[in-house]
């Protein structure tokens, strides 16, 4: 399979009452194998109801027990979305995916500590979700851009994300599973997690990284690819001409005190065998290079 | 967001974190009544600005009299004060603190911080205080001590303890400072901080600790629980158009290029201004819409883009996902015939509804340069960009 989610998934929405959270679960549902995997809602005043035909259960674990699902998805507002992710973990899922904007740190810090020692996988916050092309897609990404295929994704960024699979598929170039693991600097799955997984996915042959200024994540991955990785990898780095010390959108997106520099991380990267880009309209085409 | 040290000082000192006794002024008078108040035969006087490195600027003296007083304050107010977070022009000051002077016997740092890689908040000390901390890191690292706090568990005695012993505080004011190091942890953590700097924290020669400096940041995604510190923000410290765009839920920053971008999404906002670069033209801004804009923000955030007086050209780069291409195209349509666009308007659209958007520019009549691609958009807005200029020139020429 590919990684983290397939055709086979069974999905929760959490937020599934709100605006958002209606227009992309009908969305997603109308995205390949959709309409079999969102099979349950969550929001405790509105237990019993249901969204167009999905059940609206008053917690995750009921929501759980009641459907088998395993993976859960968070539009939950900011103020409350890691209490979501709390109960998604307490409740034992596999996955959750936490498409919300604008979580406190403070929030985040308790909800990781909280997730150490448990089996959930946290991607987000402040993500586009995954999708796998052809199967599932789970999260605010449009659907029709990508292509099924053998090339894994993954990015910091939502529409940065877009834009590098829309170039892979106008070559032609499938991509297997894209995950946007989000630009918060408190999150779950970073860019070295995600890498271990398309390494062991038999159905990924390369990989696109897309990061961007900020921490040290990229450093870390790229480090990880240096011993480990036995398929091809390139990226691009967004933020090369940002000013220093101004937090570009993404709460995870500013340089300071001299750390995490796109300078720094292209360095390191290609010190490790990563082929970088600096130019963000050619990370297709270079992809296409390696395969 | 950040604060000024005064007020910093005040939320600190709630803590139980000693600080020197001090008076926020803001005119030369009151600083000098300030000094008489708080007594005592030396004074510092300090700018209140939000930018590091105040100190080697000359924006705080100490002062041995109440001429001194005078002197400092007449100087320092209502000048811009330059110091390397500040950029060359520098940031008025227009806020003076005056505290009680007071002796130095060694000088600490300390600080906590939001560290990504482990994530926790870290505490990090060390006994070289009072001056720049990137440098103490760079050249004597040992002398940096660093611990991570269990965001569960809080800042626990015993660790306190350990760091307080490994920078070497006088024994006497051990435990102290221990508690003090408590009484930070919780009150970056009860306020959502993000950054809270003692630089420096003072031992005095009857070993007593007082935090002389203190620095604070916050959360913005946190403000929202806390309106007394949202209230502390300083309309003079922040670009006005930066807060003119936050208040329409835009995200921009301007910078000293030429070509103005109009992006949804950080990072590609961040990426359309790399590729400009690349193409050999300067971006003029960031500038993020977001993933709800509607047709008045795509309006507010031409505006924005149009106080650049030195602007050559604008380019819009746009991939739809939540973001309509339509409501994209009909703000653009709004805005260009809404501020009598005299620049070069070049528009990149993909996603979500992209035939109905560029259908939407084109039935609009006006001069759009319409892009194929993110390469194809930078690669237009260039050579737009330099035409424009050449034409200016040729214009002026005339005249």
């Amino acid at each position: 399979m590919t990684i983290l989610i397939d055709r086979h998934t069974r999905v929760i929405t959490q937020g599934i009452t709100g605006k958002t959270g209606q227009l992309h679960t009908r969305q997603c549902r109308d995205y390949a194998y959709g309409r079999d995997c969102f099979v349950a809602g969550v929001n405790p005043k509105k237990a019993g109801e249901d969204f167009e035909g999905i059940p609206v259960f008053a917690t995750v674990e009921e929501a759980k027990r009641m459907t088998g699902a395993t993976v859960s998805v968070i539009y939950v507002p900011p103020a409350y979305a890691a209490a979501a992710i709390d109960e998604a973990v307490e409740a034992g899922l596999d996955l959750v995916i936490c498409i919300t904007e604008g979580i406190p740190v403070r929030d985040m810090l308790r909800t990781r500590a909280r997730m150490r020692g448990k089996r959930t996988l946290l991607i987000g916050p402040n993500c586009p979700g995954i999708i796998t092309p052809g199967d599932l897609k789970i999260g605010i990404m449009p659907g029709a851009i990508h292509q099924q295929g053998r090339v894994g994704v993954v990015s910091r960024s939502g529409t940065l994300t877009y834009e590098a699979v829309a170039q892979l598929s106008e070559l032609g170039v499938g991509q297997s599973t894209c995950v946007g693991i989000g630009g918060d600097p408190i999150n779950g799955l970073k860019h070295i997690d995600i890498l271990k997984l398309f390494n062991e996915d038999s159905e990924t042959d390369a990989v696109l990284m897309v990061g961007e200024i900020g921490g040290t994540d990229e450093e870390e991955c790229a480090r990880w690819v240096k011993d480990h990785m036995k398929k091809p990898v390139v990226g691009f780095i967004a933020g090369t001409t940002a000013p220093p010390g101004k937090r570009m959108g993404h709460a995870g997106a500013i340089v300071a005190g001299g750390k995490g520099t796109a300078q720094k991380k292209i360095e390191v990267m290609e010190a490790c065998g990563i082929r970088v880009t600096r130019n963000p309209a050619e990370m297709g085409k270079l992809l296409k290079t390696v395969i | 967001m950040k604060i000024h040290e005064y007020q910093a000082k005040a939320i600190l000192s709630r803590y139980g974190v000693s600080v020197p006794a001090g008076i926020a002024c803001f005119s030369v008078e009151e600083a000098v009544l300030a000094a008489e108040k708080l007594g005592g035969d030396k004074w510092a006087v300090k700018a209140q600005i939000y930018a590091g490195g105040r100190g080697k600027a000359g924006g705080v003296k100490l002062a041995k009299s109440i001429a001194e007083v005078r002197q400092f304050a007449e100087t320092i107010l209502f000048a811009p004060l330059v110091t390397p977070q500040t950029g060359p022009q520098g940031q008025v000051v227009r806020r003076l603190y005056v505290e009680q002077g007071v002796v130095v016997s060694h000088e600490y740092y300390v600080a906590l911080v939001v560290d990504r890689a482990s994530q926790c908040v870290s505490l990090i000390a060390s006994d070289a205080g009072g001056v720049d901390i990137e440098q103490v890191a760079d050249s004597t690292p040992e002398k940096i001590h660093k611990i991570q706090i269990d965001p569960l568990e809080g800042l626990i005695l015993q660790d306190a303890a350990q760091v307080v012993r490994q920078i070497n505080l006088p024994e006497s004011c051990q435990g102290e400072a221990a508690s003090m190091l408590r009484a930070l942890y919780q009150a970056f953590d009860e306020n959502d901080a993000s950054l809270l700097e003692i630089n420096p924290l003072i031992v005095t020669p009857d070993n007593h600790l007082i935090a002389l400096d203190a620095k604070m940041n916050f959360d913005d995604n946190a403000l929202f629980r806390h309106p007394e510190i949202a209230a502390l923000r300083d309309p003079d410290e922040d670009d006005p158009l930066e807060v003119e765009a936050a208040r329409h839920g835009l995200s921009y920053i301007p910078l000293d290029g030429d070509i103005a971008c109009l992006v949804n999404g950080a990072g590609l906002a961040m990426a359309t201004m790399d590729i400009i670069k690349i193409y050999g033209g300067n971006p003029a801004n960031f500038l993020d819409v977001g993933g709800g804009a509607t047709v008045e923000k795509v309006i507010e955030a031409f505006k924005l883009m149009l106080e650049n007086s030195g602007l050559r050209a604008i380019l819009i780069n746009i991939f739809g996902g939540i973001m309509r291409c339509d409501v994209i195209a009909e703000g653009v349509v709004s805005a260009a015939r809404e501020v009598k666009l005299t620049v070069p308007l070049i528009v990149r659209l993909e996603g979500t509804n992209v035939e109905l958007g560029k259908k939407i520019l084109a039935d609009s009549g006006l001069t759009i340069i319409s892009a194929s691609n993110m390469a194809d958009a930078a690669r237009k807005a260039v050579d737009a960009a330099a035409q424009h200029r050449s034409g200016t020139a040729t214009a002026t020429g005339g005249l």
